[in-house]
């Protein structure tokens, strides 16, 4: 197959530098961008060096420093500088392994969401005719049901979890990319370039990954950036209904969970989690919304 | 024209609110929304609270805060000397409720007691499936059908319950829910308009309390009966205000919103107690958590070995983790608050060395076992899965290894009742009627293995003396027949018991009178508040 | 035109065909035997478990349940509730106006503010009114509601004592209803001093199931705006020296406009997801919470039956809402 002679242009390592380089002088004009990715990128620091960083670790209990508050109130500790739960455990360590939670929770869920819905999306926008038909009606039926009901219900299938509700949150997100994939690849197919491959004795799999897809990846880019941060918010929902990651899971929207009796009480037991999963999914979508204006010529010159 | 006649039923309504504006209204915040109005289909403590113990009344009831009965509907009764014949002698000029949808023409008699039964008993009464998908769970989970053997009219007054055997709770179950007394004259009423399923919706008694209405998942309102036959109540309105979320229902009893909350998160209770405008009653509930043994299987059909485990089971740790301070330590398989509790009995000490002894001396060595441990939440076991953790944790001190089996809840409970199970499995028990033969009898006897006996445990000195309490009818000569029964409980032991869990009732200052249940219920007659 | 609704109207019966498969089979799949959970720990005799299991339907063939599920809701009959016994499309139609009253003025919320903002916004593009403003629809866009909404009952309800915490009305307010929105049945009754606290009872749920829609309307409009500003008739108009005024109000607003409704029918199934968390948060006796109640209770009946009309109503506004678009926008129809 490597024989025959490709019609796209061969990408060389220079272009590619080149390309790069121009999609960054794009995103970089977008200040709001940059700052959701920095943001993004020590998010991502704090995930990996969790252990290190944390003062302690996140399930152990301090039973005699129960419901502590932040180091800045009377009556805080600089050993628990966010304040302790209602269990006596330190908040800013179970943030801080949280955040691999959250980050491992959009990652798998849009893993598995984009690689299923892609792979309908692309075979119904590519064969057309019954099987488009009939794929296209599943994913409609999907998104019938507010996300969250299915979702809810999945998961009171499958268990109670965090496994099963990133499947659960990945079955609802599918349909977008398998939409948005068809639609790609439909507009994509009556192009020049795919016709010569074709002319050129290219198989159905070889058109469909090698030929069409990488000239569609823009638009899944930003879908996958916005799924991620979903992901993170509806598992967060999930959590806080009791039916996400369990407890004693520093998951952030199980932490909520187990704090709403607190909120007269202790308000940073509250504020904290909400806190890390705005700003976590704040930088994500300023990442989203630059990625967006950078992969999408439309938007690109007005 | 069908507006405006809902506008002046509405107005007029209106003006009788408004005319009672110096009412005195208890607002209470339950837990969730009622099945039904109609007590006997359903079996729910929640629906209980809504519909029988405000709207409805019984033959016999059970004295307020206690599990004691006391004369009701019935004035006095007569049990035959062979126990099988219950004689009740109604009480005269017991008037049921006028409501907007119905006005009663006579009182109280014994056709409405027979009625009551029948609809739930034969099947060819008209009632028997009133509306698609009813079934009486507690009459016949209490096997009333095989029990009763007829309900005779004596005379106006006069009830005759025969049985087909020997009871000796039988009365204590008159006085459930399920044997609320239903107008007679009321169900002809609706049966005449084709209108049969508004006795689940617009229910009419001779309680305390009469129904005024519902609305959905969110409010029920009733007023204080005036010719209640123990007398008005000293509230004028009580309003039901459903709040499922106990965070919700918290504040709204903080921010003075409602007077009285059931069931708060563990975790609020300190913050409630500390608050000066409210007090938080707090009791041990009507139920036991306990790990059930296998004792027809080897190795635990010995009681060294059961005995040698339950010494290895810390129970404070178990109250720590899984009951967060609302437990208390379980040491009979009754609760604490049942009449016949044998206050004597000690429990088996904590002792994870003396267990791995006993266990070597009972020539068993490294020991493996499953403990099963149930997929839901219930009220005497909040977690089960942790239990069986804390357990694990505790038996691997004492030499044994534990692999904990859990399966959907269903499957659970008849999995469970295997004579030839696996393993030792946790399960628990609320009661019904605040007999101890509903927990002995029901959960141990001899005819209960394959089934609610989930220790498969028959015992024979056990069971000749619940056999005996049975049948006899004198309360001072049963309690002695119970109390010996724990004791052998305890020596031979079939089950750890782990815990009661402890129920909290916090309330406004202003609150009086009420007192807390110990079969779980929530009742407001008595209840008054000051202004 | 007629032909594109025909088309529209024809792609509903696979579709409701494929959700009534969805809810009934993942009701199927919830647990193993609806009879013996209904007796819970009580013992259950053989024969009454075979009785009730017949009562139910349970012991029927799979396929012969399904069909018989069908074809009842296809006369309205959705089942009745295994735990209260009584109609699910009863309970769906009590609570449905609880639902529709929050998310309407939720969405009375989102517009009111979110269309002036987004124009203004684009208006003055670059300025820090638009940057500010969109940056705080994004931060809405990004909220976790649940969070938001347990810091403003903290707040406004706790610390400040503005709102109720909890429920539709004031408890001393007592009427019959007509049509089941508190807001306007208080009006109907006459009754002023019921309409404030019902609206009082709406202030912070509306707020918190209106901030992701706010966000996502004021983003719209501002780039619908962008994009009408930018063609030539606007630009003509503007030289011809008409003032801004009427220049954004009339030609601009109204080309911009066809988008923005289009987003805003798109939110319904999103209200509807919202509900969920902003009922459970707020005790709001409505469709969300009605269904939340119902999974975690294992309600087989009122989850498969209230799964599938919740499923309708989001199919049938999403109908209108793309013929309403086809009938304003004519380029969709070639599509």
């Amino acid at each position: 197959m490597t024989e025959i002679a490709s019609p796209v242009p061969p990408k060389t390592g220079n272009l590619r530098w080149a390309a790069l380089r121009e999609f960054w002088r794009y995103f970089s004009v977008n200040k709001g961008a940059v700052i959701g990715l920095w943001v993004f990128v020590v998010t991502v620091l704090i995930a990996i060096f969790a252990p290190v960083l944390a003062p302690h670790s996140a399930e152990q209990v301090f039973s005699k420093s129960i419901l502590v508050p932040p180091v800045w109130q009377q009556g805080g500790s600089s050993m628990f500088i966010l304040g302790t739960d209602a269990v006596g455990r330190d908040i800013l360590s179970r943030l801080i392994h949280g955040a691999r939670f959250s980050l491992a929770i959009g990652l798998v869920v849009v893993t598995i969401a984009m690689i299923s819905g892609v792979t309908l999306g692309v075979i119904a926008g590519y064969f057309r005719g019954w099987v488009d038909a009939a794929i296209m009606r599943v994913m409609d039926i999907i998104l019938a049901f507010p996300s969250l009901l299915l979702a809810l219900v999945l998961v009171s299938i499958l268990g109670k979890g965090l496994f099963n509700a990133m499947l659960a949150i990945a079955l609802v997100l599918q349909p977008h990319f398998a939409r948005l994939a068809r639609a790609a690849v439909m507009s994509e197919k009556t192009r020049e370039y795919v016709t010569s491959a074709k002319v050129a004795g290219a198989g159905h799999i070889r058109l469909m990954l090698v030929t069409i897809l990488p000239n569609c990846l823009g638009p899944l880019i930003v879908q996958a950036t916005l799924s991620f941060s979903n992901a993170i918010l509806e598992a967060a929902a999930l959590g806080f209904l009791g039916l996400g990651a369990q407890p004693p899971t520093p998951e952030w929207g199980t932490m909520l969970s187990g704090a709403r009796d607190l909120i007269t009480r202790a308000w940073w037991v509250v504020t904290m989690p909400g806190l890390a999963i705005l700003v976590t999914v704040l930088a994500i979508n300023l990442v989203g919304d630059g990625l967006r204006d950078a992969l999408d010529p439309k938007l690109k010159r007005s | 024209m069908k507006l405006m006649k809902t506008l002046m039923a509405a107005t007029a309504l209106m003006a009788v609110m408004a005319g009672g504006a110096y009412a005195k209204t208890l607002v209470f915040c339950s837990e969730g929304s009622p099945e039904g109005f109609d007590p006997a289909p359903y079996t729910a403590g929640t629906t209980f609270d809504a519909a029988s113990r405000t709207v409805y009344s019984r033959l016999v009831e059970f004295e307020h805060g206690k599990t004691s009965l006391i004369p009701g509907l019935a004035e006095s009764w007569e049990v035959s000397n062979d126990a099988l014949e219950y004689t009740f002698k109604l009480r005269p000029g017991v008037k049921f409720q006028t409501t907007d949808f119905f006005t009663p023409t006579r009182e109280l008699n014994a056709d409405d007691v027979i009625f009551s039964f029948e609809r739930q008993w034969k099947s060819d009464n008209p009632w028997f499936a009133y509306q698609e998908g009813i079934s009486y769970e507690y009459f016949s989970g209490m096997s009333f059908p095989d029990l009763i053997k007829e309900i005779v009219r004596l005379d106006d007054m006069t009830v005759k319950f025969v049985l087909n055997r020997q009871d000796a709770a039988f009365l204590a179950d008159l006085g459930m829910d399920f044997a609320s007394i239903i107008s007679r004259e009321y169900a002809d009423q609706l049966e005449a308009a084709g209108t049969m399923s508004d006795l689940n919706q617009k229910p009419v008694g001779t309680g305390p309390f009469t129904f005024v209405d519902y609305q959905q998942d969110a409010v029920i309102r009733y007023k204080a009966f005036e010719d209640f036959y123990g007398g008005k109540q000293p509230i004028d309105d009580l309003i039901f205000a459903i709040t499922t979320d106990a965070a919700v229902r918290a504040q709204k009893l903080k921010a003075g919103e409602c007077h009285i909350m059931p069931y708060p998160n563990p975790a609020d209770i300190a913050d409630l107690q500390a608050d000066p405008n409210l007090v938080v009653g707090e009791q041990e509930g009507l139920n036991i958590g306990y790990l059930a043994y296998n004792t027809q299987m080897a190795p635990f059909d010995k009681v060294e070995v059961r005995k040698a485990l339950n010494m290895a089971i810390n129970k404070q740790a178990i109250l720590d983790a899984v009951y967060q301070g609302a437990g208390a330590a379980a040491i009979n398989p009754i609760p604490p608050t049942m009449w016949s509790y044998n206050t004597a009995i000690e429990d088996d000490a904590y002792d994870p060395e003396a267990a791995r002894q006993m266990l070597a001396d009972a020539g068993v060595e490294n020991l493996s076992m499953k403990v099963w441990a149930m997929p839901v939440s219930r009220p005497y076991n909040p977690n089960a899965q942790r239990m069986a953790e804390v357990l694990q944790a505790d038996f691997a001190a004492a030499g044994v290894t534990v692999e904990i089996v859990t399966m959907e809840w269903a499957e659970y409970l008849s999995q469970s009742k295997a004579v030839d199970r696996d393993g030792a499995v946790l399960l628990g028990w609320t009661g019904d009627n605040g007999d101890p033969d509903n927990f002995l009898g029901v959960l141990l006897g001899c005819d209960a293995v394959g089934g609610n006996n989930r220790a498969q445990w028959c015992n024979e000195e056990f069971e000749k003396l619940i056999q005996d309490a049975r049948i006899t009818a004198d309360q001072a000569e049963r309690t002695a027949l119970y109390e010996q029964a724990q004791v052998i409980f305890k020596e031979q032991a079939p089950w750890a018991t782990i815990a009661h869990s402890k129920v909290f009732m916090p309330m406004r200052k202003e609150v009086s009178g009420y007192v807390m249940d110990p079969l779980g219920i929530h009742r407001f007659d008595g209840v008054d508040i000051a202004e | 035109m007629l032909r594109y609704i025909l088309h529209r109207l024809a792609l509903i019966v696979p579709t409701f065909i494929g959700i009534t498969l969805v809810a009934f089979g993942l009701v199927r799949l919830l647990g193993s035997d609806p009879v013996a959970l209904l007796a819970g720990e009580r013992v259950m005799s053989p024969e009454r478990h075979a009785l009730l299991s017949e009562q139910f339907g349970f012991n029927r063939p799979i396929w012969e349940q399904y069909l018989d599920f069908v074809l009842s809701a296809l006369q309205g009959d959705f089942g009745i509730s295994i735990r209260t016994k009584t109609a699910v499309l009863d309970q769906f139609l009590t609570l449905f106006p609880a639902t529709v009253e929050l998310a309407l003025f939720a969405m009375l919320f989102a517009i009111l503010i979110g269309i002036p903002a987004g124009i203004f916004a684009a208006v003055k593009r670059g300025s820090w009114f638009d940057q500010v403003t969109m940056g705080a629809a994004l931060v809405g866009y990004s909220m976790p509601i649940f969070w938001w909404g347990l810091l403003l009952i903290i707040v406004v309800s706790g610390m400040l004592g503005w709102t109720p915490v909890s429920g539709r009305i004031g408890l001393q307010f007592f009427f019959r209803p007509i049509t089941g929105f508190m807001t306007i049945d208080s009006l109907i009754h006459g009754n002023w001093p019921a309409f404030v606290s019902a609206l009082r009872h709406l202030i912070l749920p509306s707020i918190v199931l209106g901030t992701i829609p706010l966000a996502i309307i004021a983003r719209q409009t501002r780039s619908a705006m962008l994009e009408v500003l930018g063609e030539d008739y606007v630009r003509t108009a503007r030289s011809k020296g008409l003032s801004p005024r009427r220049v954004i109000g009339i030609h601009a607003f109204r080309n911009a406009l066809i988008p923005v409704i289009t987003t805003i029918g798109l939110q319904v199934g999103m209200l509807m997801a919202g509900a969920i968390l902003t009922e459970t948060i707020f005790s709001w006796p409505g469709i969300g919470k009605w269904m939340i109640e119902a999974i975690g209770r294992r309600d087989y009946a009122t989850v498969q039956g209230g799964l599938l009309i919740v499923a309708l109503v989001v199919m049938v506004v999403n109908l209108f809402v793309d013929v309403l678009y086809a009938l304003v926008n004519p380029r969709i129809r070639v599509q």
